[in-house]
């Protein structure tokens, strides 16, 4: 197993690499050095003098890829490709074009984006196993038929209009919780999250519920669940001892990629309730450009998305017996 | 008797959930120990970039750091037109005027002959900085926090991990230091170019100063500590320990509005010295970050992405409320603490809030004080009454909230590139083109529709509040308006036409070519959002059966294509930096053309009379002359027509029943400090507002639950019917 994960690591490195050239090209594409810093230093009276003191001071005024001035392995290096994204690799973050340590930036909003996402994520997964358990163990009952059309229409309504309903009716008119806002202290804590995950939980009912009740059927439907049967176990025993293990796997698949990403914290979610979490910090980047952020944000995000997908390999392993990595 | 049970535990919920009302407000986003202090509460929107006052520049910035640093001079809270007068100085000073061997000059010089302005600055003594770890000193009297190392940095993060803190007196040479912080080269100053020059000897210092930054940095770019005191600037000088003197080129009466901005307050040197240490850059610790002033407030909590919060300075100098105002102002109660000791309030806080719904909700809710009037909500809490004022909706007046109106000294502007083919030139046909067009877009419709009402059409470049501007008839366009009974009238589309028939375009099309008449609209608008108002723009032009194509590009582009002069027509604005027509009519000056010298003059316009006429108003004082020359350069602009006017926009503001004092300020940025609350008043109506509702989730449990249980006696009955079978 330790030789799939180094090999898995091994392939990570040119999946990073292209990543990280293709963020650079998009970026460079759409801002060139000279937009980021008027965006930078504002509007009003903003001499091109003070433009190529801001690009200098970070390293912008070099070329993109390639210094056709420089010699030797410079042409390569003293290049703003290289200055500013190879360093990456070796989680230096640097400095936000603003001049701050993105390290500390992204270790301190992590938290709130974890404050959020992991609660949303683990009511999540309870609220969306159970229902869609309740929905198979009552198959082809009226709950049944009911759960499913309320799914449809669960799924086919926005997530905006989620966080918009619901802190219109449980914040404005109800006055059950703060509508916005995060603090990081018990109570008020508590106050501030409970709508935001309540609303992450219910905007992804329909779908999963759906989804997972299919996993559901799927697996009754087998032999080995009329052996179980014909053995004469109830069927609540049936569903919760057999059914629910042997449809961790496709569940499985699923849920454990996304682990790593509550890190990366949710962009609509963080925006919509004032959440200061990482969701926020790369939208405030796209926002002003700050192209030392932004490579960041989606170098962290590629790496845990990687992480992820390793660590659902390694979970099958744990749910079914029968997967060995090699 | 198990009935009898269940019945009492029913009771039971049911008296928990109808004694819910009963209980403090489940929705209030503060501590519950904060209700009842004297807070004020605020949201902002946009994160500011740069709290140090030689960088910061924008509003958002402004809202903080002008509570924090002191300048010499403010405006005056209430008197109108605004009046400069004396904030940490004793006096607003006279400068006096030197030629060019340094022989003083009369007052009255004419300008011409004015080669150095000198402005000498007396700042009262006693004056002390907020507390500061910067000014700490340990047991030998030496600055505690002034030689870290790594080691003694290790765990700090922000200002107050520094537990010893000091505060010194307010000396001259604070102000001078900071001058010489304009020509930092590392710090960027926006204002840098301007000062250049005016300030004697600025531009070569900057100069010097980067010699010396790389010499004593050698490499480092971090925690190297330029220490300016070393480096004299001879145009910022210190006469004695309170008194400082600034020498600029010529005659430039506008220096002391710059004077009342964050640029020019006080720099103690230990802090500059404090945030410059190796270390302190790479965990934020920066000035940027951390103010350091002898303002009403200091900065006690820096979040920018949730919560900034300011705390009453408790070294802060003796400052009173004004004892005079304008007319009315006793009428509304603003001289009601007259005399009174600054500030009232003891903390403000500021949260971020991003979304227009939760924060309007939240002021509804009585969580915010003060709100602008957002679009989206405008029918909600603004009426128009049957003169056309605006109010307040009755919904709001239950309330207690109440309206500020004030007419911000802004401009938003349509203009002509004055290099395009076709739209610009100076030629008579261009011309008529642009007047016609100027008739045609009708910026009453524009106002009431986009805008709720929220501005009136500009005349000229001036906006009300300017000296300059002219109200009604005397200050109309001619080009534009005509004036029937006192009241300005925009001329008829027939007008227009004919304008555009003498122009070689009769009915919209080009008697050259024969083609109709296309022009291009260039926009970074390109949200959907925009559409409303770009169709209508469209709508405009058709009236002249002009065809108006709308180039919508990224804000990148379109400000490349300003730059390079490819944009045709477009819309821009400006916000005054301070109270004088100088501060506009440059928007209009030729080599400050945005083509060719990046300057503000987007439009490119070129006059040479009009430059003539600028250069002698922009250094007069205020008087009749002024006002002759200004009506001519604006008689001249609104022929040549290079923008359509547009709006200046009239700003709303809403403030809850508890808040007093509040006057609307469009050049002082530090006015918190003038506020009063009355916390009392606000919990009662808070908690009486924000009563918790549970009763809903209890009728949706019951649904669920009679929706279950049904379902599971079908499964038992199912359950057991195979068994049995």
């Amino acid at each position: 197993m330790i030789a799939y994960i180094i090999r898995r690591l091994l392939y990570a490195i040119p999946i990073l690499i292209g990543v990280n050239l293709i963020t650079f090209a998009l970026f460079f594409f759409v801002n060139s050095p000279d937009d980021m810093a008027r965006i930078h230093l504002g509007v009003k009276r903003v001499t091109p003098e003070a433009i190529a003191k801001w690009k200098a001071d970070r390293g912008y005024d070099k070329p993109l890829v390639y210094n056709t001035d420089a010699p030797g392995l410079a042409k390569a290096t003293d290049t703003i490709f290289y200055r500013h994204s190879l360093k990456l690799f070796v989680l230096d973050f640097g400095r936000s074009d603003e001049g701050r340590d993105i390290y500390y930036d992204i270790t301190n909003r992590m938290w709130p984006s974890l404050a959020i996402a992991l609660p949303t994520f683990l009511v999540g997964i309870l609220v969306y196993v159970t229902f869609a358990l309740l929905l198979a163990f009552f198959r082809g009952s009226y709950l049944d038929a009911g759960g499913v059309v309320v799914c449809v229409v669960l799924m086919s309504i926005s997530t905006l209009f989620y966080v918009i309903g619901g802190q219109y009716l449980v914040s404005k008119l109800l006055h059950l919780v703060p509508i916005s806002g995060y603090d990081d202290s018990g109570w008020l804590a508590f106050k501030f999250l409970t709508l935001p995950v309540a609303v992450g939980v219910v905007s992804a009912i329909g779908a999963n519920t759906r989804l997972y009740r299919t996993f559901f059927l799927e697996e009754i439907g087998k032999d080995y669940v009329r052996t179980a049967r014909a053995k004469g176990l109830s069927e609540a025993r049936v569903l919760f001892r057999h059914v629910l293990q042997n449809a961790m796997i496709p569940i499985l698949t699923g849920v454990v990629v996304v682990i790593p990403l509550l890190f990366i914290g949710s962009l609509i979610m963080e925006s919509f309730f004032g959440i200061p979490g990482l969701g926020s910090y790369t939208i405030d980047a796209i926002h002003s450009q700050d192209f030392a952020i932004v490579r960041a944000m989606v170098f962290l995000g590629s790496v845990l998305y990687i992480v992820g997908l390793i660590l659902t390999d390694l979970s099958y392993t744990l749910v079914d017996p029968r997967v060995r990595l090699e | 008797m198990k009935y009898g049970v269940r019945a009492r535990q029913f009771l039971a919920v049911v008296l928990v959930v109808t004694a819910v009302p009963a209980m403090a407000a489940w929705n209030n986003p503060y501590p519950a120990a904060d209700t009842g202090k004297n807070i004020l509460y605020s949201a902002f929107r946009e994160r500011p970039k740069h709290l140090d006052p030689a960088r910061a520049y924008s509003s958002n910035e402004y809202e903080f750091i002008a509570q924090i640093y002191e300048p010499p001079f403010q405006y005056h809270y209430l008197k109108r037109p605004y009046t400069l007068v004396p904030l940490t100085a004793t006096a607003v000073p006279e400068p006096k005027f030197l030629d060019r061997q340094g022989k003083p000059l009369p007052r009255n010089a004419p300008a011409s002959a004015i080669a150095y302005s000198v402005y000498e600055i007396r700042i009262r003594p006693g004056i002390r900085y907020q507390p500061h770890p910067a000014f700490a000193h340990d047991d030998k009297s030496e600055y505690r926090y002034h030689a870290l190392t790594e080691r003694d940095l290790a765990g700090r993060y922000t200002v107050a991990d520094f537990p010893h803190t000091d505060t010194r007196e307010l000396i001259a040479a604070d102000y001078v230091y900071q001058i010489k912080r304009l020509a930092h080269p590392r710090l960027h100053s926006p204002v840098q170019s301007v000062m250049n020059d005016y300030i004697v000897g600025l531009r070569d210092y900057a100069k010097t100063l980067k010699q010396a930054h790389d010499k004593v940095a050698g490499g480092r770019e971090e925690g190297v500590f330029l220490d300016l005191r070393n480096y004299p600037l001879a145009g910022a000088q210190e006469v004695d320990r309170y008194t400082y003197r600034v020498t600029i080129h010529g005659k430039y009466p506008q220096l002391l509005y710059w004077m009342a901005m964050p640029f020019f307050a006080p720099m103690p040197w230990e802090a500059d010295r404090f945030f410059s240490q190796p270390g302190m850059a790479a965990k934020n610790l920066t000035l940027d970050w951390y103010p350091v002033g002898t303002g009403a407030y200091m900065l006690m909590e820096n979040n920018p992405n949730r919560r900034m919060v300011l705390e009453r300075n408790p070294n802060y100098h003796d400052e009173r409320y004004p004892a005079e105002g304008e007319a009315g102002d006793v009428e509304k109660g603003l001289l009601r603490d007259a005399g009174e000791p600054l500030p009232f309030v003891d903390k403000v806080v500021f949260s971020l809030e991003k979304e227009s719904i939760p924060y309007w909700a939240k002021f509804l809710q009585g969580y915010y004080d003060r709100s602008g009037v957002l679009a989206e909500s405008f029918d909600q809490a603004i009426k128009f009454t049957g003169s056309g004022d605006t109010d307040v909706s009755d919904e709001m007046k239950e309330k207690g909230i109440r309206l500020l109106t004030s007419i911000a000294p802004s401009t938003y502007y349509m203009g002509f590139n004055m290099l395009d083919p076709v739209v610009g030139g100076y030629t008579e046909r261009a011309r008529k083109l642009r007047q016609a067009v100027s008739i045609a877009v009708d910026y009453e419709e524009q106002i009431s529709i986009f805008r709720n009402g929220r501005g009136i059409p500009a005349q000229g470049i001036l906006p009300p509040g300017i000296f300059g501007y002219e109200e009604g008839c005397a200050g109309v366009n001619p080009y534009i308006y005509d004036c029937v009974n006192g009241q300005l009238r925009r001329k008829p589309i027939e007008a227009a036409r004919k304008l555009l028939a003498e122009a070689g375009y009769p009915n919209g099309v080009d008697e050259k070519s024969g083609k109709p008449l296309l022009l291009y609209f260039d926009t970074p608008a390109i949200g959907p959002e925009e559409k409303a108002q770009l169709d209508w723009t469209r709508k405009q032009f058709a009236k002249l059966n002009i065809q108006l194509v709308v180039r919508a590009t990224d804000y990148n582009r379109f400000q490349e294509k300003m730059r390079k002069g490819d944009a045709q027509i477009f819309i821009w604005g400006w916000n005054a930096d301070y109270p004088d027509p100088e501060n506009f009519l440059f928007l209009l000056y030729g080599p400050n053309a945005r083509v060719g010298h990046d300057g503000e003059n987007t439009a490119n316009y070129q006059n040479t009379e009009f430059d003539r006429l600028f250069e002698r108003v922009k250094n007069m004082d205020n008087g009749p002359e002024r006002l002759f020359l200004i009506r001519q350069a604006m008689a001249i602009a609104r022929r040549d027509a290079p923008w359509l006017w547009g709006v200046h926009p009239k700003q709303f503001l809403l403030e809850h029943v508890w808040v007093a004092n509040a006057k609307p300020h469009n050049m002082a940025n530090n006015t918190l400090k003038y506020l009063r609350v009355d916390p009392a008043l606000r919990a009662g109506q808070r908690e009486a507002w924000n009563r918790p509702v549970a009763w809903p989730f209890v009728v949706v449990a019951v649904l669920l639950v009679g929706g279950v249980v049904p379902a599971f006696i079908a499964w038992r009955r199912r359950e057991k019917k195979g068994a049995t079978e």
